[in-house]
């Protein structure tokens, strides 16, 4: 309690000077009032951290009632439940990606954003200033993000924990401030227009029902893929070396290739997303692909689970479909973010539905 | 030839020589027991051989190769396996994940192949859980299969090292103190366990500090300390060596 008196008034003093007394009041009394619910919260966290055991049975039946309810989402739902579907499936894509480094891995990687750019740039570029088709330009945005998914894996190789963030937090600004300024190929801040949507013979898919039923297909893709990879040699290793890096060499297991391969892995699919959200856009800008898109990616993989599929795909859809719900309250998007994950760190470090998989190791 | 042959192994960390000019050859199929007082070498000794550590001077011919310099995974790849004194399972693995990942070296299925899961991944994947599971059985610990590795007893864990190493499937075995901490029951029993697996044809460097398991079970022991080997021999030769009496076990240590 002392110390939640130090803190408040601590940075009531920092605020004072800016905004007034009124606002260091303000300050003063919600800060007293978060740390001492926490607290009292912590307490009896023991409520909050009880485990349940959920019956296959209701498990299988859960997937399936999502499966039909996602299949048939445009049956019901209004162009606007689609428009924000289709985005939430290219996050749930990027955190699929994303949470093979992290979760799998456990190579913290909070430059992630930097390959959706590239996969999305790529498309841009190679759409509107090649005339290249959607399907021609989509497979080369995914090399190129993977490609450079190992580029940035070479110098973070070294490094554990603090300083791999930092490193990978670096080359997502770098990536950034390229496309922010290389001007004749990238068009700067004003960022690409008029890129074409992706058709198949003819058929433009640019309606917004069907560029959801397309990035479906890529989500349930991703899904099976990833699934499949995590149940095998490679992903058994990945968690290996997420487990201990010494045991996971003594093991037999080449550390060193595992970490590119997941770094390339998961870029790869951060170029799948970058491609989808280029040709559902149309248009793309440095202003997608901050750090805070990086944060808000690494989010949907803390809070549903590090290294649980369903719990990174649900991470995924919370974070989309939360703000958009709570559209009024979008200056307080960031604050609540941040809040969510403090209590989620306290109540259930594991994440929604991670069962396995803990906190991430240096 | 010797499996293992070791000449004027050198170890430093900055000033402290851990491991001095060691020389030593391990024959194919015995017990050979590495024994010194705290801090004489024996991990680093063993870090040296698997690649953890680079040694700063000297030779290891495993299977008459040169294994200097080269990574640990290629060296548990040509057949030397080991645990941990300090335990490093993956705790968060299940018992059965922990002994199938460890076959890493005699699989090859890549991550298209995990894609498509065509007949050799299928093939593969059910061998390398069938020998996981008899690993486990090895060790007495194929109950616990499905338990996080975390979750088991300190004994268990150690057992689960050794299952472990067993899996990347070495002729060589290195076991860094895998009595500790056990009560003298569980200790005798690992013992068996280790008497099999030389009868199984697997070479064993064994550190171990209890001296009644040592003299029991060794073909051979060699005795570090300081870092510098003072002593070889049988075990009877070991009991009797003064050097040894009044080096290690102390000047008033009588048997
Ligand atoms: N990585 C390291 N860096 C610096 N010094 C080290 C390192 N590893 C070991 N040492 C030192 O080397 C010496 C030998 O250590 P080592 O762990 O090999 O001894 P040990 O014989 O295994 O002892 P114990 O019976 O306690 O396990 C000790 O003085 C130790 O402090
Ligand atoms: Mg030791």
């Amino acid at each position: 309690m002392i110390r939640a008196l130090i803190i408040a008034s601590g940075l009531c003093l920092l605020v004072l000077p800016l905004m007034g007394i009124k606002s260091a009041a303000i300050v003063f009394i919600s800060i007293l009032a978060v740390i001492t619910l926490l607290s009292f919260i912590r307490r009896h966290r023991h409520i909050f951290r009880i485990g349940i055991k959920v019956p296959a049975i209701y498990k299988r039946t859960a997937v399936l009632v999502t499966v039909m309810a996602v299949l048939l989402l445009p049956v019901y739902g209004d162009n606007y439940l689609i428009d924000v579907s289709s985005l939430s499936g290219i996050y749930i894509i990027l955190a699929m990606g994303l949470n093979v480094v992290v979760g799998f891995a456990g190579l913290l990687n909070l430059g992630f954003a930097a390959f959706y750019a590239i996969g999305a740039y790529s498309t841009a570029i190679l759409t509107t200033r090649l005339d290249m088709p959607f399907w021609l330009s989509m497979p080369m945005s995914v090399t190129m993000a993977s490609f450079l998914g190992i580029l940035l894996a070479i110098p973070a190789l070294r490094l554990r924990g603090d300083y791999l963030a930092i490193v990978t937090l670096g080359f997502g600004e770098i990536i950034r401030i390229v496309l922010n300024n290389w001007d004749s190929l990238t068009n700067g801040p004003n960022g690409i227009l008029n890129i074409p949507s992706p058709s198949i013979g003819g058929f433009k898919i640019n309606r917004l029902s069907h560029y959801y039923y397309m990035v479906l297909l890529f989500v349930f893709l991703c899904i099976f893929v990833v699934r499949r990879v995590h149940n095998s040699r490679v992903g058994r290793a990945w968690l290996a070396i997420r487990e201990d890096e010494t045991a996971a060499e003594a093991m037999g297991i080449d550390t060193v290739r595992y970490k590119l391969l997941a770094f390339s892995f998961g870029a790869f699919w951060a170029g799948l997303a970058g491609a989808l959200f280029a040709g559902k856009m149309h248009f793309v800008s440095p202003e997608s692909f901050t750090f805070m898109e990086s944060v808000l990616i690494l989010c949907m993989v803390i809070i549903g689970g590090l290294g649980s599929i369903p719990g990174v795909i649900l991470g995924a859809v919370i974070l989309i479909i939360l703000p958009e719900v709570l559209r009024e309250f979008q200056t307080y998007r960031m604050l609540a973010l941040g809040s969510g994950l403090v209590l989620m760190m306290i109540f259930r470090p594991q994440g929604l539905l991670g069962g396995r998989g803990g906190a991430i190791r240096g | 030839m010797a499996l293992l042959e070791v000449r004027s192994l050198t170890k430093t960390f900055g000033g402290l020589r851990a491991v001095e000019d060691a020389t030593f050859e391990v024959k194919e199929g015995i017990i050979f027991s590495v024994i010194g007082p705290n801090g004489a070498g024996k991990t680093t000794l063993f870090n040296c051989l698997t690649g953890i550590l680079q040694p700063t001077k000297g030779t290891v011919y495993f299977e008459g190769k040169d294994t200097v310099g080269l990574k640990p995974h290629t060296i548990t790849g040509l057949g030397i396996g080991r645990t941990f004194q300090n335990i490093r399972i993956f705790p968060e693995m299940t018992v059965l994940e922990n002994v199938m990942v460890a076959q890493h070296s005699r699989t090859r299925c890549g991550i298209i192949s995990a894609i498509i899961r065509g007949k050799g991944f299928i093939h593969e994947e059910a061998s390398i859980k069938e020998k996981a599971i008899e690993y486990l059985e090895f060790v007495n610990l194929s109950d616990l299969a499905k338990s996080p590795a975390s979750s088991l007893p300190y004994g268990d864990q150690r057992r689960l090292e050794i299952a472990r190493a067993l899996a990347t499937e070495p002729r060589l075995i290195l076991l860094d103190e895998p009595a500790a901490g056990m009560n003298p029951q569980e200790t005798a029993e690992l013992m068996v366990l280790v008497e099999r697996l030389r009868q199984w044809g697997k070479t064993i460097i064994l550190i171990e500090h209890d001296m009644r398991v040592v003299m029991g079970i060794s073909d051979w022991i060699i005795v570090l300390d300081h870092g510098i080997k003072i002593a070889e021999g049988i075990p009877e030769e070991i009991q009797r060596n003064p050097a040894v009496v009044e080096a290690y076990l102390g000047k008033e240590f009588t048997y």
